[in-house]
């Protein structure tokens, strides 16, 4: 078991080793793909960008996608752990409190009844999924008021269940009025898929998860403490109510943001996080960056065998991250509990 | 430590969950002074675990009001009143794998700068509180893993770390058994003694709180109906009204203190 002593190293190593994984994990998979590229030739300053087609194919057609991986790959993992430790549930995820599922009904709207118009030359699925999440969260922070009143955690678990039901059927209800090729449209969106078109795509959700992740950066020791429970937390001097407001309110604003990007891909905001703790240990000091660089990392590869092992047509982000994650979790934990 | 200003002070408190509902507190005045240990008696539903969740301020009466050392509690922060008092809840979950050492860190939380880290002095600190309870061999255990008495030590060398001079109890003997109750009594006595720390401790038992306390605070349905030390509050009578209990209290020479033998239900 580490001794605490070394926290100031575990957090250096954290950063030193998430953070290099990130930025190989960055450089190499833009060279992969249909048309190959050679890395020396891209960093080839003597060649000028107009003429240089592998740097145009590296920084213009492939390195969008990729940090719009890392970015959606990050505010999940970062989410799943906030909601894991403030509902005190290793089931917590984005989706546990109805978010993504919202964003899902806002992007099924716009798909089906083709209200595609750009908007400040945004286009209209990721606004609207936005909107979405914006709704649900909406009801959060209504709950969680409602939590001065004595409401428990559970109590916000299970309403976050119940309306991630009901907002789930209106978007299957929307769904059914569409014909096939929205229904198909719609289906491929909630399979999520980061196939970003510029960097004006990532710089819009950049700027709310910027100011969320800002937020949760201020609370680790916070959520290590509301993990042994309200009164305790609040007995070692944190405004629990407080800190459970900016907390639910800025994971669900990352949750938002993600989805709106590259849509409600599964599995990396539930399993990340526990990776990351059985790597680097409880202590959210050491936890929230590792999972924001591994949830990183680890989207960026996955959406890499998505786009490249299956031929051209690729197939969804979102069924290659359950695919990878779910055994690599399982061995993780057998190999913990062995 | 003899000392004997008053130290935390409940004044004419009245509480209630909902402004409909009844008054789970009435009109309820207590005082604990400088270097006492207090029992708060009562049957379950009475409010004890609300009286000490009013006088660490983690609620807000609805009406009087809770004072430490003639400051109202409501003036002061939660970080500083982390700092004052500290509370060992009834029992503590851990949802992620901490070690004992970690869960006894965090009691340093109140004294930290934002984003500051544990230093060795706060380590030895933390140290020095799992000594004081006994829990030194634990400190590299993941606290899941401990058994109940082991759990609740860590969580009192914990509240030790926070360095305050006020602790509150809430039921510490509750799930342990016989022996981990004897040794909760016999650390709580040691750290009043040694510590010089004031308690506040709710429970059910009766003894545990007779061979503890220096005075008793009983509550029955929110009112005080008992106040003062141990000896002149723990009667037979007093055992009827709180219970309904037909008990025996007798001076047990070789325990040194008031004993309880409940007989029989009295209505």
């Amino acid at each position: 078991m580490r001794a605490p002593t070394d926290l100031r190293r575990r957090i250096v190593l954290t950063f030193a080793g998430f953070g290099t994984l990130a930025a190989v994990v960055c450089l190499l998979a833009p060279l992969v793909g249909s048309t190959p590229i050679s890395m020396p030739r891209v960093f080839d300053r003597a060649i000028p960008f107009a003429d240089n087609v592998d740097a145009q194919v590296f920084f213009v057609a492939r390195l969008p996608r990729v940090l719009a991986a890392v970015l959606v790959g990050a505010s999940f993992a970062v989410a799943g752990v906030v909601f894991q430790a403030f509902l005190r549930n290793p089931l917590a995820s984005p989706d546990t409190l109805g978010v993504s599922t919202g964003a899902t009904l806002g992007a099924v709207i716009v798909i089906t009844f083709h209200i595609d118009t750009a908007i400040l030359g945004v286009s209209a699925v990721p606004v609207a999924s936005f909107a979405g999440s914006a709704g649900a969260l909406g009801v959060v922070y209504l709950l969680s008021v409602a939590r001065r009143r004595g409401t428990s955690s559970t109590v916000l678990l299970l309403a976050g269940v119940a309306l991630s039901a009901f907002l789930g059927a209106v978007s299957r209800l929307v769904q059914v009025i569409g014909d096939y090729t929205d229904v198909f449209r719609s289906i491929r969106w909630m399979m999520g898929s980061l196939d970003v078109g510029s960097y004006t795509d990532i710089v819009v959700p950049l700027v709310p998860m910027t100011i969320a992740l800002a937020a949760i950066a201020t609370l680790p020791r916070v959520l290590d403490l509301v993990s042994l429970g309200d009164p305790a937390a609040e007995a070692r001097g944190v405004d629990v109510r407080r800190a459970e407001r900016i907390a639910l309110v800025s994971a669900s604003l990352l949750t938002g943001s993600a989805v709106s990007l590259g849509g409600p891909i599964p599995f990396v905001g539930i399993i990340v996080p526990h990776i990351v703790r059985l790597i680097v240990g409880a202590d959210h000091r050491v936890v929230l960056p590792a999972a924001a660089l591994f949830g990183g990392s680890f989207l960026v590869v996955c959406d890499l065998v998505a786009r490249t092992a299956f031929g051209p047509a690729g197939m969804p982000v979102g069924a290659v991250t359950a695919l990878i994650g779910g055994p690599f979790f399982l061995w993780l934990l057998f190999r913990r509990f062995r | 430590m003899a000392d004997c200003g008053l130290m935390l002070t409940a004044e004419n408190v009245s509480f209630a969950y909902d402004r409909r509902a009844r008054l789970v507190l009435d009109d309820v005045s207590l005082s604990v002074p400088r270097g006492a240990i207090v029992g708060l008696l009562g049957p379950n539903g009475s409010g004890k675990t609300t009286m000490l969740r009013l006088l660490s301020g983690t609620l807000t009466p609805t009406a009087g009001r809770v004072t430490l050392d003639d400051v109202a509690i409501a003036a002061l922060s939660r970080r500083e009143l982390a700092r004052r008092i500290a509370v060992v809840p009834q029992d503590t979950h851990s949802a992620f794998d901490f070690s004992a050492l970690e869960i006894v860190l965090m009691g340093r939380y109140p004294h930290l700068a934002a984003f500051e880290l544990e230093g060795a002095r706060d380590l030895s600190i933390a140290r020095d509180a799992l000594a004081a309870t006994g829990t030194s061999a634990l400190e590299a255990r993941l606290f899941a893993t401990l058994s109940g008495g082991e759990k609740q030590r860590v969580v009192i060398a914990g509240a030790l770390a926070q360095a305050s001079d006020v602790l509150l109890l809430d039921e510490p003997t509750a799930s342990l058994d016989l022996g981990f109750q004897l040794d909760i009594a016999a650390l709580l006595s040691r750290l009043n003694r040694d510590r010089a720390v004031t308690m506040v401790v709710s429970t059910h038992d009766l003894n545990f709180a007779a061979a503890l306390c220096t005075e008793m605070v009983l509550l029955k349905a929110g009112r005080v109906i008992g106040v003062g030390p141990t000896r002149e509050v723990l009667t037979r009578e007093r055992v009827r009204a709180l219970y309904g209990v037909d008990a025996d209290v007798v001076d047990h020479p070789r325990a040194g203190h008031l004993t309880v033998v409940p007989l029989a239900r009295a209505d």
